[in-house]
């Protein structure tokens, strides 16, 4: 391993015989395609402005031409653009492969490698491009043939024609944001004089144009920027539920009728300036919590999995019909890279499967005509003929993926913390102006109404509401800078209540990608390992591909008389010697004796068996830390749908058998949860494949463990990147943090409260004090909640 | 101190002005996506400048119509 070439398209290494053209290295010849189409339309700069940005995706493993064929039909074109008009036509595609500059420059220069495409815009964030083309030269098919032909490849599916004017409330709250800053900064303008020695002395008449001015900046502010406050509060209160907003908009109410009262009568110019500040910090607070990872999409389901269309097979040939018009019976084509869409029976060759987005197991299910095929699996190799045995709708996985309701979010949102405190805030405030009020009454009448009205303005609890959303935003910000990225921040609060943890086994606590490989047998000599690697390097089956990178070695010998049996085995002559290599009845001739599931690879070499490769699910790296770490605060269980085969090992991570669990199917798996929940117990599930998708939604909280977080992943609250797998714990930890940090912006907001109680029961709240406690109680929490939490995650989360 | 009212009439119209921007530049969509226009400006080839320029306008005229 002297010389690491790297692939320059790419940058992986390029592994022992790279394809050359041009001089230059790659690591397949999947790489050099696409170099060598953008070399020819001058496009070579997509390499200098980062290197080796290229997206590697393996020939093998590139949707088939006719993949797309549905794009044709009208009936699917008309969804997915977004408009069409003499020819012109514009399309958004997501594609999550976009990650760098390079990309960015690249997709935005289509129009140089088809004369059609008019302009392609990215945006970034989103990981989403908006072409314009013209029809008349390309079709939308040839369109995203084009994507894929260079490795870009954009998801169609059910979710890209549902989801349009999906941020249009994101906008509205800009707006909202907007309105109350305008009218904040106007209002300080025209209540500053009035703080000033000297006031006297301002003309009577300019006194009331600025009374009257801040009154006409107020109103768009609260009919408009916090009209949701209002609408909260109004509908908690009918569901007789006290939530923090109540006496939000009881104190913006308060102030905008005292001032109102006191413009009229020109006793003074009232509190509008206190009235818009708060306004417009709640809404930057409601703004900073609310940020989500566009690109990230926590909420799909079945239907963002399966394809749009299928291709049925008619007596006159075949067609392309959509999903939902498939019927039990019905016979369709899958191809290479292709789902099974339902459940259905393999009616001729063999298929094999790959169902690791199922199941989290990589290795492929090799089925023989006749055989049951679960929906959800991807067809690898050549296209296999099915018989549909069950609707999309009745499929086992869509089955399960309907059981799941959740009863979870409407119980959850009355126990959030801060709507705990609030109902106790509201209570104690409102006795609190009635109690001085009813003082005053009796001590100094004229002082009574604003004694009372004093009290509920400057309770008026914008510093508590602010201390959660910035608290939580800091720390969901800070999660993902770490690679675990939250649904929102309500999450947090969740996971901080978690005490119990259900991982699932295969893909999720093992790698899906890298396993353990060593070889049973007799002593392989180099020479050996070589021609063994020789002959793997021809097949493109994913254990070939497994064992070829497994040998170290850089030649390769040359194969004569290479032969593919599929789902047995290849075999091939080198240097004359033949060796087969592929499954046990393939390689010996006898049947597997033991059902042990271990997958295995066979070697038939020099008229000799050999031995087997056995290849065996590596756990992630930090698996034994973190189990050591939560079993201290947790109470952990396992469940996995494989058999007990790795009972042992397991034994050795957990302690005890008594919370693993063999054998379960998706349903008991959800069930299991279920029963936990029923214990009163706070679940957290931690799974990866669809197949976990019914437990991870049942869950108090589900995570997901994703290798690339982009891609497809199942319904869940957070999805966490395999590599940061070993620090859950931390981020588990983190939330205690996070919730000490709250109590204490709590405790802030209410010391100020208390200063503030003390002026207005006494009746001295004069507007000035309002104006400089109410803004000050708010940044001070806001700055101490993003300072603490940023600080304290230095600390906690390391690298 | 007549000119102060004045200033105050000139000071909320210009204010104004701005906030009817700032509402325009939303909802034209300036705000979907803060992170592309920064890497997408780091380009260098002068060709392509001037294009995205023309594009960028047809782009938000297009939107406008629909």
């Amino acid at each position: 391993m002297s010389e690491d070439l790297k692939c320059i398209h790419c940058g992986n290494s390029c592994g022992k015989s790279p394809v050359i053209f041009e001089g230059n290295p790659f690591c397949c010849s999947g790489c050099s395609t696409v170099y060598q189409i953008l070399h020819a339309s001058q496009l070579k700069q997509y390499y200098q402005i980062e290197p080796m940005a290229g997206i590697k995706i393996d020939e093998m493993q590139l949707p088939a031409s006719e993949t797309y064929a549905f794009l044709d039909l009208d009936q699917f074109k008309s969804k997915i653009l977004n408009f069409s008009e003499g020819g012109i036509s514009k399309v958004s595609f997501f594609i999550p492969e976009i990650h760098c500059a390079s990309c960015i420059w690249l997709l935005e220069n289509l129009h140089s490698l088809n004369k059609g495409i008019i302009q392609s815009f990215v945006n970034f964030p989103k990981k989403e491009i908006n072409i314009t083309f013209n029809e008349n030269e390309i079709s939308l098919r040839q369109l995203v043939d084009l994507l894929v032909s260079i490795h870009y490849i954009p998801e169609i599916n059910q979710h890209s024609i549902d989801k349009k004017s999906t941020d249009q409330s994101d906008k509205k709250l800009f707006i909202k944001i907007g309105i109350a800053a305008f009218s904040f900064m106007n209002a300080m303008i025209y209540h500053f004089p009035q703080y000033l020695p000297g006031n006297e002395f301002l003309e009577a008449d300019m006194k009331k144009l600025f009374g009257w001015l801040s009154v006409l900046l107020a109103i768009p502010v609260l009919t408009y920027s916090a009209s949701d406050y209002f609408l909260t509060a109004w509908k908690s209160l009918k569901k007789k539920i006290i939530s923090i907003d109540l006496p939000i908009a009881l104190g913006l109410i308060t102030l905008f009728t005292q001032s109102l009262v006191e413009i009229i009568s020109g006793a003074g110019i009232g509190y509008i300036d206190s009235l818009t500040g708060l306004v417009f910090f709640m809404l930057i607070g409601r703004w900073y919590q609310g940020k989500t990872y566009q690109a990230l999409s926590f909420e799909r389901d079945y239907k963002t999995y399966f394809p749009l269309a299928v291709t049925k097979i008619t007596d006159s040939g075949s067609i392309t019909i959509p999903l939902e018009d498939l019927k039990s019976g019905d016979q369709i084509l899958v191809r290479n890279q292709e789902i099974v869409p339902a459940d259905s029976i393999l009616k001729s060759g063999t298929a094999s499967i790959d169902y690791s987005f199922v199941t989290g197991e990589s290795m492929p299910v090799t089925k023989k005509a006749g055989d049951f095929v679960f929906a959800g699996g991807r067809q690898i190799g050549n296209a296999i003929e099915l018989t549909i045995e069950k609707e999309v709708q009745q499929s086992y996985l869509t089955q399960l993926w309907n059981q799941v309701e959740n009863p979870l979010t409407a119980e959850n949102k009355l126990n959030t913390i801060v709507n705990r405190v609030s109902q106790y805030f509201t209570v104690v405030i409102v006795l609190i102006a009635i109690g001085s009020g009813l003082f005053w009454y009796f001590n100094k009448p004229e002082l009574a109404l604003f004694a009372f009205t004093s009290v509920l303005i400057i309770a008026c609890p914008c510093a508590l509401a602010l201390t959660v959303p910035f608290t939580f935003g800091s720390t969901m910000r800070q999660y993902g800078r770490k690679g675990f990225y939250l649904k929102n921040t309500a999450v947090i609060e969740h996971l901080y209540k978690v005490d119990t943890v259900v991982f699932d086994k295969t893909g999720t606590i093992t790698n899906a990608q890298s396993s353990d490989i060593r070889f049973v047998g007799k002593e392989l000599t180099a020479e050996e390992l070589l021609t063994i690697k020789s002959l793997a390097f021809h097949s493109s089956h994913p254990l070939s591909k497994t064992i070829y990178n497994s040998i170290e070695g850089v030649e390769i010998l040359e194969v004569k008389d290479f032969q593919e049996i599929p789902s047995l085995g290849i075999s091939g002559l080198v240097n004359g010697i033949r060796i087969n290599m592929g499954s046990r009845y393939f390689v010996t001739g006898e049947m597997s004796k033991d059902e042990n599931l271990k997958t295995e690879v066979w070697i038939y070499l020099k008229d000799a068996v050999a031995g087997h490769f056995q290849l065996e699910n590596e756990y992630r790296p930090g698996l034994q830390d973190l189990i050591r770490k939560l079993q201290k605060t947790h109470e952990l269980h396992l469940l996995t749908g494989d058999n007990d085969a790795e009972k042992a090992n397991l034994i050795q991570f957990f302690g005890n058998d008594k919370s693993l669990h063999f054998n379960q199917s998706p349903t008991d798996k959800l069930n299991y949860i279920r029963k936990l929940q029923q214990e009163g117990r706070k679940v957290l599930m931690i799974g990866d494949g669809l197949n976990d998708a019914g437990a991870l939604n049942e869950s108090n909280v589900g995570i997901v463990i994703a290798d690339n977080v982009f891609n497809f992943s199942p319904a869940c609250d957070a999805i966490l990147q395999s590599k940061q797998f070993g620090k859950l714990d931390q981020f588990i930890q983190f939330t205690h943090r996070s919730m000490n940090i709250v109590k204490a912006g709590f405790l802030i907001s209410f010391l100020y409260n208390v200063v503030g109680l003390s002026f207005a029961v006494q009746g001295n709240l004069t507007p000035i004090v309002a104006a400089i406690l109410m803004p000050i109680s708010s940044v001070s929490v806001v700055a101490f909640a993003s300072f603490s939490v940023s600080l304290s995650a230095k600390q906690a989360l390391k690298e | 101190m007549s000119v102060v009212f004045v200033l105050v009439f000139a000071a909320i119209i210009m204010a104004g002005a701005f906030l009817i921007a700032f509402i325009w530049s939303v909802k034209n969509g300036q705000y979907d996506d803060t992170y592309t226009p920064s890497v997408r400006m780091l380009f260098d080839d002068p060709e392509m400048k001037e294009e995205k320029k023309t594009e960028e306008k047809t782009q938000a005229q297009a939107k406008k119509k629909k």
